[in-house]
């Protein structure tokens, strides 16, 4: 509980966010293996040439029971090329020293265990892993993950929803490193035409037990959203809309090009 | 020498179980265990329970001494017959339980996810009879293998929701029921049919199944004098079987074996034998024996009972076989439709597939027994819902 959190590049990148002022943090998310890892490996490099400021790594699970639609269809996609946990941190790894922003691992528990909590910390730390974000991991369950990841230098993303208690969020603060994620909405992941209305409210509540940054997701999809999200929180996360431009994109030589036009617009 | 076998305060029975589920359905998960706790403590909800069981449901089942399959097998066979509850499944009893739950704490809205339609009906029903909303998911293939039984939940006014990703069953049925749950969370109650699932579900469905295994110790007892040496049960989440071992966990002299689906053959993708395949991984928020690859993507399985098709155990199954309490066969789908038939013919009585398997299991049970040993089989529910798909096999 009390070692001290960890100052990597998570940390130096929304200290430097906070210090410009009217900056918003742009946290792009993509699933790793769609279309397959080799046209990852491209949208990564392509997602540091447009400025994310942090690059969250979907790990394609099977049953990706939080994740709507578009999300569902890019992990099935994922799969059908042969991507595992494995190879994504071996990509990662082969890539760490070309791409300036912080990467953050986004996975479902289950092939984390599989591999071993703590193989995948060894190999988190050895492929540049800045943070990991588990989604049906919740505290309750994180304790000893997060101090295999903690000794190694790695920060436990923490995930908070609109259901969660003042009480969880005090844990969530004293527990967490690097960045809060906060979800705006119930529901699964997706794109929606507006933020949703108590995502304000939410931040505010995280800001008052916490001086940690916020991210906040869930329906981002267009430039003046990130704006929006930027008057209140540290940085805003688009995950599927960008996952639906790889899609769309996704056979096409263009596919990098599209990605780094997406991800510039939005930072507009 | 088990006692009353509640998991510890986070849900798990020894290294099994627990609740891995997103952010947002932990508050929910909490108010649930709170309601639930305190419902099982109030002898009003228990009665209430009690009277629907007995009175609306059929409570208690018979237990039938099946002399023609006693004297084929040459072990003494009882029936705990589940298949004669009010929607033909023991399903109902978890049903009633979890909906009179559910108007308890004020949700109108019920999701399930069904498998072999059974939980579906189960739930579709009792939704009717207290006046919820009810939604069901089903895998595309079991709405194909198990039309009927759409027809009935149509029947009864639930809204039974296609699900078309992953394998179309069971598996990705509770994926979509979990997603609704997650986005609709103030107003819906989510109806988990089997002992799976994060706390405190296992724990919920294994005491309102436990009904099974209070009235089957008392009633062979009263017909047969003494405990049986064996009580059999198929094992797919695992309801009815830890709703009849319950009664009988603190018997030491009890053989307790679940019999799981062994499918075409033991080889991923092919059967769906979680103690012959599987590793201890995290599915649908418990953790458990699991099916899955070397990555820990969960393997697609395969029964040819909708019902035991699934790529994890319940938790606590998983618990007591580590202990040895319990032990863990499979059949295949061949020797499961030879079980259909022989009780059919025997007995005058169509089983469920799932039930079948318990049944096909008998004779090579039989050989490890002493002449004159009892054995209980858990009838968990009746065939009709299968004669399509067994005409299809036999043809």
């Amino acid at each position: 509980m009390n070692e001290v959190r960890t100052q990597g590049r998570l940390a130096n990148t929304f200290a430097r966010l906070r210090q410009q002022p009217g900056a918003t943090g742009l946290v792009t998310f993509i699933t790793a293996g769609d279309p397959d890892l080799e046209r990852t490996a491209g949208i990564l490099r392509a997602l540091g040439r447009a400025g994310a400021d942090v690059i969250e790594v979907g790990v394609p699970f099977s049953d990706p029971l939080a994740d709507g639609p578009v999300i569902q269809r890019a992990t099935e996609r994922a799969l059908a090329s042969g991507t595992t946990l494995s190879g994504v941190l071996d990509l990662v790894g082969d890539l760490r020293a070309e791409l300036p922003p912080p990467i953050v691992l986004f996975s479902y528990v289950n092939p984390i265990l599989r591999l071993g909590s703590e193989a995948f910390a060894d190999r988190c730390r050895r492929a540049g892993v800045d943070g990991v974000l588990v989604l049906d991991l919740p505290i309750e369950e994180a304790g000893e993950f997060r101090t295999l990841l903690a000794s190694r230098g790695i920060d436990t993303i923490l995930l908070l929803s609109p259901t969660t208690t003042d009480d969880r969020l005090r844990r969530a603060a004293a527990l967490g490193s690097g960045f809060l994620y906060a979800i705006s909405r119930l529901g699964v992941t997706g794109a929606r035409e507006t933020i949703a209305d108590g995502a304000q409210e939410m931040v505010r509540r995280i800001r008052a037990v916490s001086p940690l940054p916020i991210a906040l997701g869930f329906g981002i999809s267009k430039p003046e959203h990130v704006r929006e999200v930027g008057t209140w929180a540290d940085a805003a996360v688009v995950g599927s809309a960008l996952v639906s431009v790889i899609a769309e994109a996704g056979a096409s030589s263009g596919l990098d090009a599209r990605v780094e036009e997406y991800v510039r617009w939005l930072k507009s | 020498m088990f006692g009353r076998r509640d998991p510890d305060a986070r849900g798990y029975f020894g290294a099994y179980g627990g609740r891995f589920v997103p952010e947002t359905l932990v508050a929910p998960i909490e108010e649930l265990e709170a309601g639930y706790l305190a419902a099982r403590a109030d002898p009003a909800f228990r009665d209430e329970l009690d009277r629907l069981l007995r009175h609306y449901a059929g409570r208690p089942t018979p237990l039938y001494e099946a002399t023609r399959l006693s004297a084929h097998t040459g072990r003494r066979v009882f029936l705990k017959r589940e298949d004669l509850t009010h929607t033909g499944a023991h399903k109902i009893n978890n049903a009633l339980g979890q909906a009179l739950l559910a108007r308890r704490m004020g949700k109108r809205r019920v999701v399930a996810e069904t498998g072999a339609g059974q939980h579906g009906v189960a739930t579709a029903t009792a939704c009717a009879l207290l006046g919820l909303e009810c939604h069901v998911y089903m895998g595309a293939e079991d709405m194909r293998r198990q039309a009927l039984n759409v027809v009935r939940m149509q029947l009864l006014g639930a809204e039974v929701r296609r699900v078309d990703s992953g394998s179309c069953t069971l598996k990705d049925a509770i994926n979509e029921a979990m997603r609704d749950w997650v986005t609709n969370v103030t107003e819906t109650y989510y109806l988990l049919g089997s002992a799976l699932g994060p706390h405190p579900y296992p724990l919920m469905v294994r005491e309102f199944q436990a009904v099974i295994g209070r009235e089957a110790r008392a009633q062979i007892v009263e017909q047969s004098g003494r405990l049986p040496e064996v009580v059999l049960a198929c094992v797919g989440g695992g309801s009815n079987a830890i709703g009849v071992f319950d009664a009988f966990i603190d018997d030491p002299g009890v053989r307790l074996v679940g019999v799981e689906a062994g499918g075409e053959r033991i080889a991923p993708g092919r059967h769906a034998a979680r103690f012959a395949g599987g590793a201890t991984g995290v599915l649908h928020g418990t953790r458990t024996y699991v099916l899955q690859d070397a990555a820990g993507n969960i393997e697609l399985t395969h029964s040819i009972s909708a019902g035991l098709d699934y790529a994890a155990i319940g938790p606590e199954h998983a618990w007591l076989r580590d202990l040895g309490r319990t032990e863990y066969a499979h059949v295949s789908d061949a020797e499961a439709l030879e079980g259909f038939q022989t009780l059919a013919r025997l007995e005058g009585i169509l089983p469920a597939l799932e039930s079948a398997h318990a049944v096909a299991y008998l004779p090579q049970l039989a050989r490890s027994l002493p002449a004159g040993a009892h054995v209980l089989v858990n009838l968990s529910g009746r065939g009709d819902k299968d004669v399509q798909t067994v005409m299809e096999a036999l043809r």
